[in-house]
């Protein structure tokens, strides 16, 4: 228990830490869709949106062949992964390479239980839409309340 | 003062990207690259589709805008993109026969190719030996 928090507290200062070196002046590189390299930051950006039901969540992924994307959903856990292919490279001269390629994970926490089985996915125009409906047992309830 | 000058002509064409407002608008990441028939420029501009994707060449200029939709069911939790639109701007080689240019967007990734003109083209030339 003690090694899972201990692991959880360095992802956490990791994450802070790359939020710091964002502002200090490699803003515009460090904000490409897509970066070259091993773990700059966090690849795809995504954006959650809730209401009672459920989240809402859209993933930036252009490029990326469906059938190599892989999603997995465990708990309140959602792990996204894949691979973009790399452009070939004979016979060109290069003038510009700002998009990056290759193999990406991502883990993200949600605050709630997730219902695996009615997770659903739409992959169109390289944005990936994924409905997380809450759990049964932490939606909200209405409670009727009697007048005496 | 001169220098000074000299820069703001030059980039007179591309003063529209400045001005745009940077929450709403990105910079889309582009490759190009070039073979022997041409430039070929590859951008990623996600969520965008073919009716809200604007591609034009005016003066030497390639101007890319695009817009895409998003999701607004429910309350915002975590944003890591704000921007509904793209817009980078690009100005060409004479050399390019931009008559030809050819647009293809699959996966929100945006492919043209833009053949280079004939008189551009590298060409090998025979030698024929005298007797």
């Amino acid at each position: 228990m003690l090694s899972w928090n201990l692991i959880r507290e360095m992802e956490h200062l990791r994450r802070e830490m790359d939020e710091i070196f964002r502002g200090a002046g490699f803003g515009p590189m460090l904000d490409a869709p897509f970066l070259p390299g091993v773990g700059m930051r966090r690849y795809p950006k995504v954006n959650i949106r809730e209401d009672g039901d459920g989240f809402y969540l859209e993933a930036l992924l252009p490029g990326v062949d469906p059938k190599k994307l892989d999603m997995s959903v465990v708990g309140s856990t959602l792990t996204l992964s894949g691979e973009r292919g790399e452009e070939e490279n004979e016979g060109r001269t290069w003038h510009r390479r700002e998009r990056g390629a290759g193999k990406f994970l991502r883990t993200i926490e949600l605050p709630v239980d997730i219902d695996a089985n009615k997770v659903q996915a739409e992959y169109r125009n390289g944005v990936l839409r994924v409905t997380l409906p809450k759990a049964e047992q932490v939606r909200p309830k209405r409670i009727a309340i009697k007048a005496s | 003062m001169t220098e000074r000058n000299l820069t703001v002509t030059q980039d007179k064409d591309m003063t529209r990207e400045d001005i745009r407002n940077p929450e709403r608008f990105l910079t889309p990441a582009v490759d190009i690259f070039e073979t022997d028939e041409g430039l070929t420029l590859v951008a990623d501009v996600p969520g965008v589709d073919k009716d809200h994707l604007r591609l034009d060449i005016d003066q030497g200029v390639l101007t890319i805008e695009g817009l895409a939709s998003q999701v607004d069911q429910g309350e915002q939790v975590l944003q890591e993109f704000g921007a509904s639109g793209y817009f980078r701007q690009f100005r060409l080689p004479d050399s390019l026969d931009t008559d030809r240019t050819e647009a293809e967007l699959k996966d929100g990734v945006l492919r043209l190719h833009l053949p280079k003109s004939e008189a551009a083209k590298p060409k090998k030339i025979a030698i024929k030996t005298v007797h």
